[in-house]
């Protein structure tokens, strides 16, 4: 075939380019997933919290972040916030706040689940031998919560690698749009680049996420 | 020995908590070097509500003009296999760039976005193939023009669709925010549309057969057809000539003075017929005349 799609991908720096692109769309999820992790377990604790009125801020928030399309969170943050206060975020940190928030509030309800999947009698035996709150805390409920928790995460980890493609609409280039970019730039010459060029994404979003599921595997072995 | 396995687990909790605090203090410093510049922006006294743009000296003061333009929209705005820009809105952002001594920063936007980025102050200009609307004039200011179009269709060859009326049941592709999509909206409600975000998808509807015809400007599926055979533009003038501009933020009157004046001095020396020459004759070839398209001097006969 002479027009093989496959071409695409060593014409000049295309390659190079989506591995930049896969770069930015890490950057952003990462960045985002670990500040996710910590704050959402200080959010799912305060979850558990039994006073009314954090248990209605805190659904409050859930459920606004969890109905609310990422993408409107994305416009809000990055046009909204400009136009109501005139801060100016960059594209980027936009992304990352929204990621955030949206993972902190996910991961909130997951460590919700698994606190209070932890059965009542492992506190009444670590009250029975004399431990404080705190350490029946840190000594009981702790290390069983993360064992439940770590397929969760690398749940809720590849979810947000794989969402980040929603940055494109304020205008940050991250793999999915390079590749768009690339196909429309070559589409006179190669229109058969589309799947050589989608085929190569798949690969790197797989290679991207991977390590990730694997390490968890790993440290659930460990941990078990 | 099971205590030594907790107080393991506790350095490892800590270690997890100091890297936080890392990212943390690297992302505070992060907005200063990221790609988006438009932080000047925030700084200025004119920041407070919607206003945020900046003027004519500032732009210039700062060196650096930022100008919205599609990334993947062969041949009017699109990035080469270099990574660098390149199409007839490009050439003419170059141009501006130099005539006002600056250099130029562009940011990929999409359809649906082009309004916000200008009104939000995130860009300077928008040249991205802007159709000018009534709506969008509320919104945004229009300089002069610098090309003309209309709507086009484009359908498959063994069940092409040469009018509008063919279209009523059908399933048309159109892409969100476009001209196209109001008017095929207001015109002809019974026509069933199918909306993408994205050029890139929307013709890969049309090639895939989710949709039975495309709509858009008639310059982009004139050329989109003639590069993909088994497709031809069915109806090639719907609608009315509309006009295509450069678009600055409502109230930047030093910006727009300064492009209507570039845009009419470009006449002078038939700029856009050389833009054309440049960036849409290879790809359109015979299949349109340049003055059916092109406007010089901003003034549409």
């Amino acid at each position: 075939m002479p027009d093989s799609g496959i071409n695409v991908l060593f014409l000049g720096k295309n390659f190079l380019r989506l591995l930049e692109g896969l770069w930015v769309t890490m950057r952003i999820s990462l960045i985002a997933v670990i500040l996710s992790i910590p704050l959402g377990i200080l959010f799912g604790m305060f979850m558990t919290l039994k006073n009314p009125i954090t248990r209605t801020l805190s659904r409050v928030y859930l459920e606004f972040i969890r109905i609310m399309p990422q993408l409107v969170l994305l416009f809000i943050a990055y046009f909204g916030v400009t136009r109501a206060f005139g801060w100016n975020l960059s594209a980027e940190l936009s992304a990352v706040l929204v990621f955030t928030l949206w993972g902190t509030a996910e991961m909130g309800d997951l460590v919700r689940g698994a606190l209070i999947s932890i059965p009542k009698h492992q506190y009444d035996s670590a009250a029975a031998l004399g431990m404080t709150k705190a350490q029946t805390f840190v000594f009981i409920i702790v290390p069983q919560t993360m064992r439940r928790l770590i397929p969760l995460t690398i749940n809720l980890t590849t979810r947000m690698i794989k969402t980040t493609s929603l940055v494109v609409l304020i205008g940050i280039t991250e793999v999915l749009k390079v590749g768009k970019q690339i196909i429309d730039a070559n589409r006179f010459d190669y229109p058969t680049a589309a799947l050589w060029v989608y085929g190569v994404i798949f690969a790197l979003y797989f290679l991207a996420c991977w390590p990730i599921s694997s390490l968890a595997k790993k440290l659930e072995q460990r941990w078990r | 020995m099971k205590k030594k396995n907790t107080l393991r687990k506790l350095i490892a909790v800590t270690t997890i908590a100091l890297l936080i605090l890392g990212s943390l203090a690297g992302c505070g410093s992060e907005p200063a070097d990221t790609e988006n510049p438009t932080e000047i922006a925030s700084i200025s006294p004119t920041a407070v509500s919607n206003a945020s743009f900046r003027t004519l000296d500032e732009i210039k003061e700062s060196g650096k003009v930022v100008i919205g333009v599609f990334s993947d929209k062969a041949p009017f705005g699109y990035v080469d296999e270099n990574g660098e820009y390149q199409g007839y809105d490009v050439y003419f952002a170059e141009r501006i760039a130099q005539d006002l001594g600056v250099a130029v920063e562009y940011v990929s936007t999409d359809p649906a976005s082009r309004v916000e980025y200008v009104a939000t102050g995130k860009v300077d200009i928008i040249l991205a193939n802007f159709t000018v609307t009534e709506e969008r004039a509320q919104q945004v200011d229009f300089a002069l023009p610098y090309m003309k179009v209309m709507l086009g269709v484009v359908s498959p060859d063994d069940a092409l669709i040469t009018s509008v009326e063919e279209l009523n049941g059908k399933t048309l592709i159109v892409v969100k925010g476009t001209t196209a999509e109001t008017f095929f909206e207001k015109n002809y409600p019974d026509v069933e549309l199918q909306k993408y975000d994205e050029y890139a998808d929307a013709y890969n509807a049309l090639l895939d057969g989710r949709g039975d015809a495309f709509s858009t400007d008639n310059t982009e599926v004139l050329a989109w057809a003639l590069s993909n055979p088994g497709f031809t533009v069915g109806i090639d003038a719907l609608g009315n000539a509309d006009t295509i501009a450069p678009a600055v933020q409502k109230g930047n009157t030093t910006l727009l003075d300064w492009l209507n004046g570039e845009i009419e001095a470009l006449g002078g020396e038939n700029f856009f017929h050389a833009d054309y020459e440049a960036t849409l004759a290879p790809v359109y070839g015979e299949a349109a005349d340049p003055d059916s398209l092109v406007v010089e001097g901003g003034i549409v006969e």
